[in-house]
């Protein structure tokens, strides 16, 4: 684990989408990508410049922007809109639910500033229920990439996928450890590392501390079997139940509440097929606060400490 | 093209569509259908460049309708039948449990000439839009046109795809507002006044013109020349005056028949006013 999954380097995820949408616009002239104001923070800039035909500035109108996405979808082309999480989600939720995923349009919707990472401008700006608004639509793929170059290529990969996508991301600069130039297959856990006590399934900037969390726990002798589930909708249930089946003892983590998230929607399919103790890192019916980032990790319990904690109790409860 | 006498008697049969449907479904919304049923007949069978058996979603090679005010979806069904989308005889189907044909516009089921699901307002003159900048990208030199409502236009999403296509030049896109003056609570003044539209439109940087929506000489010549203007650089809004109801006298000018189904007895005395022209489904 230790040897493959190593940070090369603190990044962005954002910048993951913006390199990855410059790279998708390049080899596909039917992407198309539209802001609302916000294109600098999304790191859309490139892809502005590079092919001004097909950025469309929509201002701050994010209704509109989810609606001209959806018509220009329909048409054949396959728009990126993009904004903060908590503005093109929430905010215009009636417009994606009829234009996008009942309309069965080719919209990606990328969301950055996900989660409480978000930071210093505070809860008006940290959406932590985005998760679960977008996978109770019906058939809208929900991903949330764990670092720069799986977000890179989970863009490039939704570029291909026929269907509405939602693609979260984050502000912060965060450990960068999976392999460069990789293919992201969407819908796929992926196992980071191999083990028999415990499994964390984690998620998006979580994933990172699970990876931490992991690595202190073997030290104690604790055998971890850590799974990206970068693909949260459609989940890959086969990974879920088989690796719970050879642990008996799951931890979620993620960067959101715990209503609507991972975690719930785990315990919905093993409470079904594969009965074990779970225990969910993930805010419990709380806004965000200003902080920065790591700073706000910490007091909402979402680092490292908190999923070794976490594990630890799972263990006792462990049959 | 279709002489006007020959366009009337198809909105004859399309007013009966509609009061048939709406009364066998038990539920639906005639009022604005009626009142609108002049300016799509016009559009359907005289100015839009369409190929119904050859349907593609995506538009290509031909005009585009959008049906933002979804309620309407009497009059587009039928409007839709009768051109030759669809077989007229699942006019039966609407709102019945499975039907292609929903309460309000969807895609889901696969009903040629629905591009998009409609019936939240406010959402299709946005997505009117993104088409309208695709056949532009495209260098596809037909139109888009797509129908919104007076009241609809309370909803702060159809000013920003105002904003959004006077900024973007969207010169191809032709908007049409069906001017009925109702809304479901009541007369839209009380309600709440949307003031002087021309004026607002106007100020937004569409170029607009004001139609009597009953008149099909006048629709078909504002459509001709907002078409004409392609290319000045500004999108297009045709401002309909309607009478909500048009066409059967009790329901006309109220809002009181937004969305009510008339019974067995108001059936027939609607449908004693309208003219069988083209055979009953």
């Amino acid at each position: 684990m230790k040897e493959i999954y190593k940070n090369t380097g603190n990044k962005d995820t954002r910048s993951g989408f913006g390199t990855g949408l410059l790279e998708v616009g390049r080899r596909n002239p039917d992407v198309m990508a539209l802001c609302a104001d916000l294109t600098g923070s999304l790191k859309m800039d490139a892809f502005a410049a590079e092919f001004p035909e097909r950025f469309f500035q929509c201002g701050i109108a994010e209704a509109n922007m989810i609606g001209v996405s959806a018509g220009l979808a329909l048409s054949g082309k396959i728009p990126f809109a993009g904004s903060f999480a908590n503005f093109i989600t929430g905010r215009v939720y009636d417009q994606i639910r009829q234009s996008v995923a009942y309309s069965e349009t080719n919209v990606k919707i990328c969301a950055s500033h996900a989660g409480v990472t978000l930071g210093e401008d505070g809860a008006t700006h940290q959406i932590m229920e985005d998760i679960g608004l977008m996978r109770m639509l019906p058939g809208m793929t929900v991903i949330n990439p764990c670092d720069y170059n799986q977000t890179k290529a989970a863009t490039i990969a939704i570029a291909a996928h026929r269907g509405p996508v939602y693609l979260r991301f984050g502000r912060p600069s965060v450990p960068n450890f999976t392999p460069e130039n990789q293919v992201f297959e969407i819908g796929k856990a992926l196992r980071l590392n191999e083990g028999s006590d415990v499994t964390i399934f984690a998620t998006g900037h979580m994933v990172w501390e699970a990876l931490v969390a992991a690595e202190e726990l073997e030290k104690t002798g604790v055998s971890v079997e850590l799974i990206d589930i970068h693909t949260i909708k459609p989940l890959d249930k086969k990974a879920v139940i088989d690796s719970a089946q050879k642990t008996k003892a799951v931890v979620c983590a993620e960067e959101h509440l715990v209503a609507g998230g991972l975690g719930e929607l785990i315990c919905s399919v093993l409470s079904r097929e594969m009965p074990v103790p779970v225990e969910i890192v993930a805010v419990d019916d709380r806004f965000g606060q200003s902080g920065t980032p790591a700073e706000l990790m910490k007091a909402y319990n979402l680092d490292s400490s908190a999923v070794i904690d976490a594990v630890k109790k799972v263990l006792k409860r462990k049959l | 093209m279709l002489s006007i006498e020959k366009l009337n008697e198809i909105s004859s049969q399309v007013r009966r569509d509609i009061v048939r449907m709406v009364s066998m479904a038990g539920s639906g919304h005639p009022g604005g259908s009626l009142g609108s049923t002049d300016v799509l007949v016009s559009l359907f069978f005289s100015e839009m460049k369409h190929d119904p058996k050859n349907w593609r979603r995506d538009g290509r090679g031909n005009d585009i309708f959008f049906l933002s005010a979804g309620h309407m979806s009497p009059l587009f069904y039928s409007v839709l039948a009768r051109s030759g989308y669809f077989p007229v005889n699942e006019l039966g189907s609407f709102r019945k449990l499975g039907s292609r044909l929903q309460g309000h516009p969807s895609v889901e089921k696969g009903l040629n000439g629905v591009h998009i699901a409609s019936g939240s307002l406010g959402q299709g003159l946005s997505v009117a839009c993104g088409a309208a900048l695709a056949k532009k990208r495209a260098s596809d030199e037909n139109s888009v046109f797509v129908l919104i409502g007076d009241g609809e236009s309370q909803e702060g999403q159809i000013w920003e795809a105002a904003m959004f296509g006077a900024q973007h030049k969207i010169d191809n896109l032709i908007a049409m507002t069906d001017m009925n003056g109702q809304q479901i609570d009541g007369p839209l003044k009380s309600v709440m006044d949307l003031g002087d539209l021309d004026a607002k439109w106007n100020a937004f940087g569409w170029d607009t013109f004001t139609v009597d929506g009953h008149d099909k000489e006048k629709i078909i010549k504002a459509i001709r020349r907002a078409k004409e203007l392609k290319g000045n650089g500004r999108p297009k809004m045709l401002l309909m005056r309607t009478v909500m109801g048009k066409g059967v006298d009790f329901m006309e000018g109220t809002h009181h028949w937004h969305g009510k189904a008339p019974d067995k007895a108001q059936t027939e005395r609607a449908l004693a006013q309208l003219k069988e022209t083209l055979g009953d489904f």
